[in-house]
């Protein structure tokens, strides 16, 4: 388990807000806990959202799990961001953010994003009005701007050179977890 | 050498041709002759030609400077660029400013070409500043805009007051000798000197390429600090004015108080003035061709309205231009657009060209040179170290705000470039001579230190910046790949602040931006850009006009012919796959040209494109070209038809309000699709029966012709038309009154209407319960086949709105639905079931 710091209010605050979602008292979120806020249902990846708080074939989760997947979305702090990746590094190092992207993407975890799974992620965030023929340009396309070893499957390595210039730490950061 | 005979040739001729014409000039100098009035008295006979030096006298001497000027920077361009790579372009101006001087000097023992303060303020400075705050980065200024007030607030008034009392200090502890000066006039001196220069910073900036943030912090402080500097100049002129005893709390506070007055006035002018430039563009569908006008018309006015009563006028047209951007831009014909632009930086890099020139020039004068060691080294040595004070002192401040902190190397570069420039030059010589008598010791420490600043400092910028490693600004163009994830963490984003219940920072930009869409927009947009605007970003058009113009370098590369060479059958049909939507996108796509990535030169080729595609549009070989043409369809599809997040939506709050609105059909399909998903999945979980496949079969085959294979007619898409056939007039409401209901701002969603004793027993998602679906109309055909809930269920849902007090209805018509279900599927491939509606 890697400690991530969280200050005391922030906790206190994010407790309340787990409890006032958890229905059912019983001191864990179910998925349909989840499904209740309304927002989250016009947001096409609101579901896989959901799913990234469930550790692997868990229904329930804990208010530690809870925090532990809303960590990945702390600010990154001035001294942690040159840290190399070691055992120890902090959820909310840009590289584990970029994990947590990646793991949406890679449903079934054998750490590769292959066309399908693509495509489902472009056919979520994608209007109907696309063909699959056009959507399946479009993934090629995507996949053959980051594909390196040609693999047709996009690594997290190649994942994360790719998108070397993106600033994922403002994009992927919430000020008030800091 | 062609460069060096170049300018060779250019000093000869100004030497031979200014030369008379200052001696003419100084000689004539206090003649005034009335234009109409020609030709002497008395003439002895017909004279076929004159030499009328008086008739064309200020407007000659005005074009021949302007003309000057652009010889100056063509020189100094062209020049060995060895040397060019290590002065800046602005320090080799003033150079080039002390030549010239020099040789008026020369000719005429005075200095008559001096910057005079009402022409800088008047004629060559507007322009500069419009031309930044039209160009600016909206986003990355308003995002940054906390820091950028308090350097320019607190940084500015920091550095006039220390620099000021230091000074003062200094001289009342001797070191500066003899001198008629007291503390009034030091914190006068300071207020001028304190002010960094917005002109001076992007000379020296623009050449240096940092990042954007970094940029806009120094940028955003240099534009901004004017309404503080007039303030100041003007609080402690008129204190210097009234005399030191005259000065009690009173004034004090007036002067406080003025400089509310002063910037928010000033920023409130700016945008009155923007929002009737943006009304005057809305109406000119008739007359495009004096659009492009009206910008700069209009701009000048909020200047000098501004200046008139004596508020800030840099402020003004700063915020003039950073307000009309966006719907000036959406208004405009897309060759107005064009001509602004172009016109824009033609008038201000002439202007930056001049002001510099005449830096130089002014320099060239024994009058106003007083050389006093103490003061002018003093004074530098006070100005530098007082900046890297206030910087390091506010960002330290300011760090404990900010989601990304400010680093210490951007920190450096920031105190470093705190240029000053021609601005404070001109307010030094705008002082009363007679109230304060040391005015030439100021101007030329003013002038000392523009020159060590724009000169030294820009020379050494650029090795700073590469040895500090400063972070640069990222060149590189957005890929699919990039656009598609950032897309995606905006919208993770947006989920886990509505996860955690919290009104993030996305809440006011989510805000400002529905109240910008529903009442702005409608006012100060044409009906028609505001339609289109929707369609377009800006990276899209980027993208797509790059590949566009690869591909027509390409083709004519190929040889023209190459389009028509019929071998094989078009791989792509251009037209088939845009249809006449494109040429309706098209001409708007110049539109959100100005908010695009910062700094990069935005190439208006609408032309080009719109008539390459049809020509293109019949057959279209070779692999290579068919890849451009895939680039180009993949990117406008995307872009197209990308889901905005939260942060582009437009929500639709009113009930009564039942416009459709491409967003609210998008939002309608996403809602749709993930309760539908949910559904099934719930069903799966809880019943655990097997339904029959055949559905699933059916809706598939049935559903792939259905979907027109390529594109929608204008704004319809097939389900957002069904779905609003199906339900009639209330469709507006579906989209996201719920969420209005359930929304309560500050406290999380907390949602009022749900009862938490209603999901035992029954088979039914407790989120349905509480989201209000107007389903009230029986639907076409076309809707009960591709809706997931069959005919049964949806007619008996249909006499009933959705609420948690009468689910019954609902919930019988669930039960009944167990037959008819979708294939079992594990919670986590809720994905796969997608395809099935497309």
């Amino acid at each position: 388990c890697v400690c991530v710091t969280v200050s005391h209010s922030q906790i206190t605050r994010l407790y309340s807000r787990f409890h006032s979602l958890d229905k059912g008292e019983n001191g864990a979120l179910s998925r349909e806990d989840f499904q209740r806020i309304p927002e989250l249902a016009i947001n096409p990846l609101g579901d896989r959202i959901i799913n990234a708080f469930f550790p692997e074939g868990e229904d329930q989760v804990n208010f530690r799990g809870f925090m532990r997947t809303l960590a990945h979305f702390r600010p990154v702090e001035d001294n942690e961001k040159n840290k190399v990746l070691t055992p120890g590094e902090p959820l909310n190092s840009r590289t584990n953010k970029l994990l947590f992207a990646f793991r949406l993407y890679d449903l079934d975890r054998d750490d590769k994003i292959s066309r399908d799974e693509l495509l489902q992620v472009l056919r979520m965030m994608v209007g109907v009005n696309i063909s699959d023929e056009q959507l399946g340009s479009i993934a090629d396309r995507t996949i053959q701007e980051a594909d390196t070893n040609g693999d047709m499957c996009i690594s997290f390595n190649e994942f994360t050179k790719v998108l070397e210039k993106v600033d994922v730490e403002q994009k992927m950061s919430i000020r008030f977890l800091h | 050498m062609s460069n060096s005979t170049y300018l060779c040739l250019r000093a000869v001729f100004l030497v031979c041709f200014i030369h008379p014409l200052i001696q003419g000039l100084s000689a004539d100098a206090n003649v005034v002759q009335s234009p109409r009035h020609r030709l002497e008295p008395n003439l002895t006979g017909l004279p076929i030609v004159t030499f009328e030096w008086h008739h064309v006298q200020t407007p000659y001497l005005v074009i021949i400077w302007v003309f000057v000027a652009a010889l100056a920077k063509l020189s100094v361009i062209e020049l060995n660029h060895h040397v060019t790579s290590v002065i800046p372009e602005s320090g080799m101006l003033i150079i080039v400013g002390f030549i010239l001087g020099g040789m008026v000097w020369g000719a005429d023992k005075a200095q008559t070409f001096k910057l005079l303060p009402a022409t800088f303020f008047f004629y060559l400075l507007p322009q500069i500043i419009l031309d930044a705050s039209y160009f600016m980065p909206n986003k990355l200024f308003f995002s940054n805009l906390g820091a950028i007030l308090i350097y320019a607030i607190f940084g500015t008034c920091w550095n006039a007051a220390a620099v000021g009392l230091s000074l003062w200090g200094c001289y009342e502890a001797g070191v500066m000798g003899n001198l008629d000066i007291g503390l009034l006039q030091f914190l006068l001196f300071g207020s001028l000197i304190a002010a960094v220069d917005p002109v001076a910073v992007i000379a020296v900036f623009e050449e240096v390429h940092v990042n954007e943030v970094l940029f806009i912090l120094v940028f955003g402080e240099s534009l901004l600090n004017d309404g503080v500097t007039v303030v100041l100049y003007n609080v402690f002129d008129a204190f210097v004015a009234l005399g030191g005893p005259r000065i009690d709390a009173t004034e004090i506070f007036k002067g406080i108080f003025s400089f509310v007055v002063v910037a928010f006035g000033g920023s409130f002018l700016g945008v009155a003035f923007a929002i009737l430039l943006s009304l005057l563009t809305r109406c000119t569908k008739h007359i495009q061709i004096i659009e492009a006008g009206f910008v700069f018309v209009v701009g000048y006015l909020a200047y000098l309205t501004a200046d008139m009563l004596s508020l800030s006028a840099i402020l003004s047209i700063t915020f003039c231009g950073v307000c009309c951007q966006k719907y000036v831009n959406a208004n405009m014909d897309e060759k107005s657009v064009t001509t602004v632009r172009h016109a824009m930086k033609v008038l201000a890099n002439g202007s930056e060209t001049m002001i510099f020139l005449f830096l130089g020039i002014t320099a060239v004068d024994t009058e106003i040179w007083v050389w006093n060691t103490g003061f002018i080294l003093l004074t530098l040595l006070f100005m530098i170290v007082y900046r890297i004070i206030g910087v390091f002192l506010f960002t330290w401040l300011l760090n404990k705000f900010r989601l990304v902190p400010i680093e210490v190397i951007d920190q450096v570069v920031m105190s470093y470039g705190g240029l000053r420039g021609a601005v404070a030059y001109g307010l030094a010589a705008m002082l009363d001579k007679d109230k304060i008598p040391e005015k030439n010791l100021m101007i030329s420490t003013t002038l000392i230190v523009v020159y060590f600043t724009v000169i030294i400092q820009g020379i050494t910028m650029k090795p700073l910046v590469q040895w500090l490693k400063v972070k640069r600004a990222a060149h590189s163009d957005l890929k699919l790949v990039e656009k598609l994830n950032n897309r995606a963490f905006d919208h993770i984003l947006a989920a886990v602040e509505d996860i955690c219940g919290r009104i993030g920072d996305n809440w006011w930009t989510r805000g400002w931006n529905r109240f910008e869409e529903k009442y702005i927009c409608r006012i100060l947009m044409k009906p028609k850009a505001r339609k289109n605007k929707d369609y377009l970003f800006n990276v899209f058009h980027k993208l797509n006009l790059e590949d566009a113009m690869n591909y027509v370098s390409e083709g004519e590369r190929q040889g023209s012919l190459a389009f028509i060479r019929s071998d094989e059958a078009a791989n792509i049909d251009f037209k088939k796959q845009y249809g006449s939507e494109f040429a309706d996108v098209m001409p708007d796509i110049m539109v959100d040209m100005s908010n695009y990535e910062f700094g990069i030169e935005n190439v208006s080729v609408t032309s080009i494109v719109k008539d390459t595609i049809p020509s293109i549009s019949r057959n279209i070989h070779g692999q290579d070209r068919k890849n451009a043409v895939d680039d180009i369809n993949a990117h406008h599809v995307l872009q197209q038809h990308l889901y905005r997040s939260r942060k582009h939506h437009r929500h639709k709050y009113s009930r009564s309000h039942f416009g459709i609105n491409q967003s609210e059909d998008e939002v309608q399909e996403i809602f749709q699709r993930t309760m539908r998903s949910r559904l099934e999945s719930f069903k799966s979980a809880k019943t655990g029966v097997n339904p029959a496949k055949k559905i699933t079969k059916h809706h598939k085959k049935e559903l792939t012709h259905q979907i027109p294979n390529g594109h929608p007619e204008g704004k319809d898409h097939l389900y957002g038309d069904e779905v609003d056939s199906a339900v009639g007039s209330e469709t507006g409401a579906v989209n996201s009154t719920f969420m209005r209901d359930t929304y309560t701002s500050g406290a999380g969603i907390e949602n009022p209407a749900f009862m938490p004793d209603m999901d035992s027993p029954i088979h039914s998602p407790p989120w349905l319960m509480e989201t209000e679906m107007d389903m009230a109309v029986a639907p076409s055909q076309r809707a009960q086949r591709r809706l997931p809930w069959t005919p049964n269920r949806l007619r008996r849902l249909a006499p009933m709105r959705i609420s948690t007090c009468s689910t019954d209805s609902f919930l019988m018509a669930d039960v009944s639905l167990t037959l008819e279900e979708h294939e079992e599927q594990p919670q986590g491939d809720n994905e796969d079931i997608r395809p099935v509606f497309e």
